[in-house]
């Protein structure tokens, strides 16, 4: 449960050790992806305070959180990229510090920047691959064709990757990390700059992934995107887990979405205020906060009730939850500079009450 | 198959990427040869004659002889330049974070840079030779010397390529890996490439004397004019093994020193 995680992390770090212990005993698929007091700095900056993570073979984990949140050392510390400055992480059941090349033939990475060789062209860059996987040359030129089709990149099989656009370049990079048959996958913000359109396609592989068995961690800071394809989140806070839990139990602990109606004066919205009967007034604001599930259904019922009032609305916005709700409900602060996040019709300070705007 | 034959194979796996890159964008080759080349033109043709008076004791094969073996370590030194910059280049690519997550031998991310360097080194080396043929030059090498020339000329770009590839990892910036072993380029010029230490001012000269390329160019020249070389072999020698050396182990180090941002 989402508020026992949170709590645990309160504990005296000695307990860790114990407490993955009890982890174990809970899951009862064997872990494909465990750490226990995950810590990290960079000199005297703190990036991860000391985190717990549990991830069942076979399931998708998404690290939800804003930039600078910590996302992405994680995944250099559990992809072997960097050493951890504290706690045991395990991954594939192999100590990440001292069996580091045991663990890399296990798993796959596909970081946030793109990780192919640009000078080379998309058959080129698989046939790498497949060479540093030490596959005999027939079965490589098999495995490369197969996934420059699957992953729809045949037809620019012979340009360089310089001259693909960010959805190719993405599915490419995917494509080469999945030359070896990683068991665990780790994507670090796969689909950030990506069109929606690309964005759907990306999700829809890594579906296919897990469906035939991968193991994926996935870090997002895309509520919508954890949402659709993790069994379970963790929200990482400034280096911390603040919450874990399906995506359900998470979305319960969000404020449900809203609409704001925003008047031209105090007689307007007191109006509005008692025709509603219910819903946040906002007086300096001039703004009434009406709690909506962000459906057409939920507008027009709220415009009709409105229409048989003597009011004018100057201005409406539909306010969907987003990773900034889950990060003022669990954190008390907003997700800060998250400016990546896209959600449209969002005001994102609806919930703030002091906002001028 | 053993850890040792993964990293010879994955060492042969990076040669081909670099090579695949080389033959993709020659520029930086071609750029390789133009210092040896503008200096050979420039010393046989603009200060030669002078020189070559002043020497006089180069004697047999007029000035192009003293000169060439020189300009042949001159194609060596400058092509640290761009292994450098190749080298730094390649690390602020992505596909590195990948290498380093990856089963491999770390090691032939470098040796796979070194062994293309080489042979791109020795190339151009090769190349200013035909063209200093081309000017007049006459060497006085027996088949047996040839080799040894070559041998000379690989354990020399070995050398300086590790030693680059070490400079590369350090730089900050490809501008900086660019600025890093302009040393290695001049030091010829103060040593003895274009003419005898003996003619130099006094500080100069000691400097000339002790520096590493002297010996160097002196094996070189007494294996292809048939002058004495004296000791200078294994003083060469020695200086080539401590530079591999040197730029083999801080490479290697500056290598796992973690990721490039």
């Amino acid at each position: 449960m989402p508020v026992s995680s949170a709590s645990r992390l309160d504990l005296d770090p000695a307990s860790t050790s114990h407490h993955g212990g009890m982890n174990r005993q809970r899951h009862s698929p064997a872990p494909a992806l465990s750490a226990a007091g995950l810590r990290k700095s960079f000199g005297d900056k703190v990036v991860l305070g000391g985190i717990d993570l549990h991830v069942p073979e076979g399931t998708v984990f998404s690290l939800l959180g804003p930039n600078g949140a910590g996302k992405t050392t994680t995944v250099q510390i559990l992809s072997t990229l960097i050493p951890a400055t504290g706690g045991h992480v395990r991954v594939a059941g192999r100590d990440v510090r001292t069996e580091a090349d045991r663990v890399r033939a296990a798993i796959g990475v596909t970081g946030q920047f793109s990780a192919v060789d640009d000078l080379l062209t998309g058959a080129e860059n698989l046939l790498l691959m497949a060479d540093l996987h030490h596959l005999d040359r027939r079965e490589g030129r098999r495995r490369a064709a197969d996934l420059l089709e699957e992953f729809e990149l045949a037809g620019v099989a012979s340009k360089t990757a310089a001259t693909y656009s960010g959805g190719m370049r993405r599915r490419l990079d995917l494509a080469m990390t999945l030359v070896g048959d990683p068991g665990i996958i780790f994507l670090d913000e796969p689909t950030t700059g990506l069109d929606p359109r690309s964005r759907r396609r990306v999700w829809q592989i890594i579906r296919d992934l897990v469906a035939g068995g991968v193991t994926v961690f996935l870090t997002t800071q895309y509520l919508q995107e954890a949402d659709q394809l993790a069994d379970r989140i963790a929200v990482l806070d400034r280096g911390k887990l603040v919450a874990e839990g399906t995506p359900d139990e998470l979305k319960r602990l969000i404020p449900g979405g809203h609409i704001l109606l925003r008047f031209t004066d105090q007689g307007e919205l007191g109006a509005a205020a008692r025709a509603r009967g219910e819903g946040a007034r906002d007086d300096e604001a001039l703004t009434l906060q009406v709690p909506s599930d962000g459906s057409v259904k939920s507008l027009r019922a709220m415009l009709d009730r409105l229409a048989g009032e003597p009011v004018e609305v100057a201005a409406l916005s539909v306010h969907t939850p987003d990773l900034d709700d889950v990060f003022l409900a669990l954190t008390g602060h907003p997700g800060t500079d998250s400016t990546g996040t896209d959600s449209t019709g969002t005001d994102s300070t609806g919930a703030d009450k002091d906002s001028p705007r | 198959m053993s850890t040792q034959s993964y990293a010879i194979r994955d060492s042969a796996t990076m040669l081909r990427r670099n090579l695949r890159h080389v033959l993709r964008y020659p520029g930086m080759t071609f750029g390789v040869l133009g210092t040896p080349v503008v200096m050979l033109l420039l010393f046989r043709y603009v200060f030669g004659g002078t020189l070559g008076a002043g020497i006089g004791s180069a004697g047999h094969g007029g000035y192009i002889g003293y000169l060439t073996p020189g300009i042949i370590v001159l194609a060596v030194s400058s092509a640290s330049v761009s292994t450098a910059v190749a080298v730094n280049t390649d690390m602020t690519q992505g596909i590195i974070n990948r290498f380093r997550t990856m089963a491999i031998a770390r090691v032939s991310v470098l040796t796979g840079h070194v062994a293309g360097s080489v042979i791109q080194t020795v190339t151009s080396a090769a190349l200013v030779t035909g063209l200093a043929v081309a000017m007049g030059f006459r060497p006085a090498a027996s088949a047996a010397g040839w080799i040894a020339v070559i041998a000379v000329t690989v354990a020399v770009a070995f050398a300086l390529t590790w030693v680059s590839v070490a400079l590369g990892l350090m730089a900050k910036t490809p501008e900086n890996a660019s600025n890093l072993p302009t040393p290695l380029v001049f030091l010829p010029f103060l040593g003895s490439a274009f003419i005898p230490p003996q003619s130099m001012a006094p500080g100069l000269r000691w400097f000339a004397e002790y520096q590493p390329f002297t010996p160097i160019i002196e094996t070189l020249r007494g294996l292809l004019m048939g002058t004495p070389a004296g000791g200078s072999a294994l003083t060469a020698g020695a200086w080539c093994v401590g530079l591999a050396l040197a730029g083999y182990v801080s490479a290697r180090a500056l290598f796992n020193r973690g990721t490039v941002r």
